[in-house]
């Protein structure tokens, strides 16, 4: 009897605590955005992270979309060789790049690289108090910490997500000429017969609500890290781990709203 | 009239860390344009004593009033203006690693002026940053380095330069002078005297050097186990007639405090 009551109160617990941590990221997201149109804005803040999320994050994310494009382009063609239908493959590799592989792919690469330093940045500023001192100098810490950030995560991702787009298509395009002996006019008519603008598009917006996704978990977790070296490294891994669930998810969520019917 | 009401009054002011009971029931008083020096044991408060009259720590109980105003129940926005008045050294420098040196003294300046209105250009606000960091025994040259290339001397100077750019109404120092050779906590110590006489602020700060106490204060008080166990002029801190202050200002081993410690 007393184990089932542990057990149900454990569950409790369990259930209080992700309410608890919802709503705390729930306000301190909304506290961030309020912040968005309350002057001042950190526009120095602003750039460097847009600068750190879609410049230096290039590199990783224009190598994943291009191998990600051309492993789908093999894998379609030993699929769809048995039946013929080799034709189809030049959609198949864009629609997947587009709609999901550039988005996701890109997400979490950046989830990776930025969303950990975030935390690990605004988490050392936290154990050693420099956030504390923003608040003695005239300066909100959400306001110049949290809010340029966010927004540069929201912009930043979608322009990476092109780049990743087209070299995704790139790679399925190198694989079916090079390899597997595509005519190359054929390939590309096929690629813009299959792609519409809505594919792009939404796949844009996805990366838009993952680039806010990502920052926010960074900041937050960074921002609410406490004891030290130890929570800080504590704080980044949670910033990724979370990142990384809550994109699968929403992606999950908006695939599900926009190409369901 | 203006003599009457205490620059920071502080009432029944209670914090705890779960069942850790840190501060409990503090009343303090502290006239415009005088210097109070609190002294106590590592760990029994202080620190966080300061941090609660910031609003960085959240007050369990009891009322702290700035110029007269409860600062603990006005709206976030009006309680902001009232931080904005107070300068802080962090015990530990908290400078900003990711800023440059001058960045760092000339922030507060900057961030004022942008709410402001009248903010001074970056080579203004560099210039007096420079300023600041002579006043603090630092060449101006080391503006342009990082915080991380100085030593923990330098980085306290850099977060007292800091502290004081805005020639704020209130200051708070937490252990000002340790880490600093002798005749440079002097120089320290001469320097917070003067932004009390010369700029008429109003200071709190906390040490652990007796010597530095006596030359900052006007007025002294020791924290233990959570109370103010005694205030009075910092000039009779060595001869305060209060066994426990004693035993402190004297660093004996023997005496109610240690007596406390072992049981
Ligand atoms: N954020 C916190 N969470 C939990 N406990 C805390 C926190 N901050 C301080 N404490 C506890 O409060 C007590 C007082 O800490 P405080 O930093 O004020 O000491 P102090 O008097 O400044 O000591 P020192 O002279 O060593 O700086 C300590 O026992 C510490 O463990
Ligand atoms: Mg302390």
């Amino acid at each position: 009897m007393n184990a089932v009551l542990d057990f149900i109160a454990a569950l409790g617990r369990a259930a209080l605590n992700l309410v608890r941590t919802a709503g705390a990221l729930t306000l301190f997201g909304l506290t961030a955005l309020s912040h968005l149109v309350r002057p001042p804005f950190y526009w120095r803040i602003f750039f460097g992270a847009l600068i750190e999320i879609g410049f230096f994050s290039l590199p990783v994310v224009a190598l994943t979309a291009l191998f990600s494009g051309g492993v789908i382009a093999l894998q379609s063609y030993t699929g769809f060789a048995q039946y013929h239908a080799q034709g189809a493959i030049a959609g198949i590799v864009v629609l997947a790049v587009t709609r999901e592989l550039g988005p996701v792919m890109a997400g979490l690469m950046v989830a990776g690289r930025v969303g950990a330093a975030m935390a690990a940045e605004i988490g050392t500023m936290r154990v050693t108090d420099q956030i504390d001192a923003l608040t003695t100098l005239s300066t909100n810490p959400m306001k110049y910490l949290v809010t340029p950030r966010l927004l540069a995560g929201t912009i930043a991702l979608p322009c990476l997500v092109l780049v990743a787009d087209m070299l995704g298509v790139m790679g399925g395009f190198i694989v079916s000429v090079v390899k597997l002996d595509f005519s190359a006019p054929a390939y590309i008519a096929a690629t813009f017969a299959a792609v519409k603008t809505i594919d792009v598009t939404v796949g844009l917006a996805k990366a838009a609500v993952f680039g806010f996704l990502i920052t926010l978990m960074g900041c937050y977790h960074g921002y609410t890290s406490r004891g030290g070296a130890q929570g800080v490294g504590s704080a980044t891994t949670a910033a990724v781990v979370a990142a990384s669930i809550l994109l699968l998810a929403s992606d999950y969520l908006l695939t599900d709203v926009f190409f369901s019917q | 009239m203006i003599q009457s009401t205490p620059k920071i009054r502080i009432r029944g002011l209670c914090k705890a860390f779960g069942p850790k009971i840190v501060l409990d029931g503090i009343d303090l008083d502290v006239m415009p344009g005088t210097s109070m020096v609190i002294i106590g044991g590592s760990g029994s408060g202080k620190s966080v004593l300061l941090r609660c009259i910031l609003g960085l720590i959240p007050a369990d109980a009891g009322t702290i009033e700035i110029d007269g105003v409860n600062v603990l129940t006005l709206p976030p926005r009006r309680r902001e203006e009232v931080i904005e008045t107070i300068g802080m050294l962090f015990q530990n420098g908290a400078l900003f690693d990711s800023l440059s040196v001058w960045e760092n003294v000339a922030f507060g300046l900057l961030a004022a002026g942008r709410r402001h209105g009248r903010r001074p250009s970056r080579a203004e606000a560099r210039a007096t940053a420079g300023r600041m960091l002579e006043q603090v025994g630092l060449d101006p040259s080391v503006g342009a380095l990082s915080p991380a290339e100085l030593s923990g001397g330098m980085q306290k100077r850099v977060g007292l330069a800091r502290a004081i750019a805005g020639q704020p109404d209130i200051l708070f120092f937490d252990e000002p002078t340790t880490g600093l050779d002798p005749i440079m906590g002097a120089v320290i110590d001469g320097l917070i005297v003067d932004c009390v006489r010369k700029l008429g602020s109003t200071a709190i700060a906390i040490t652990h050097d007796m010597a530095s106490a006596q030359r900052i204060g006007d007025q002294a008080a020791m924290l233990y186990k959570g109370k103010l166990i005694w205030q009075g002029p910092a000039a009779s801190l060595l001869n305060s007639g209060n066994p426990m202050v004693d035993q402190f200002t004297h660093g004996r081993r023997e005496g109610p405090i240690s007596m406390e410690l072992r049981r």
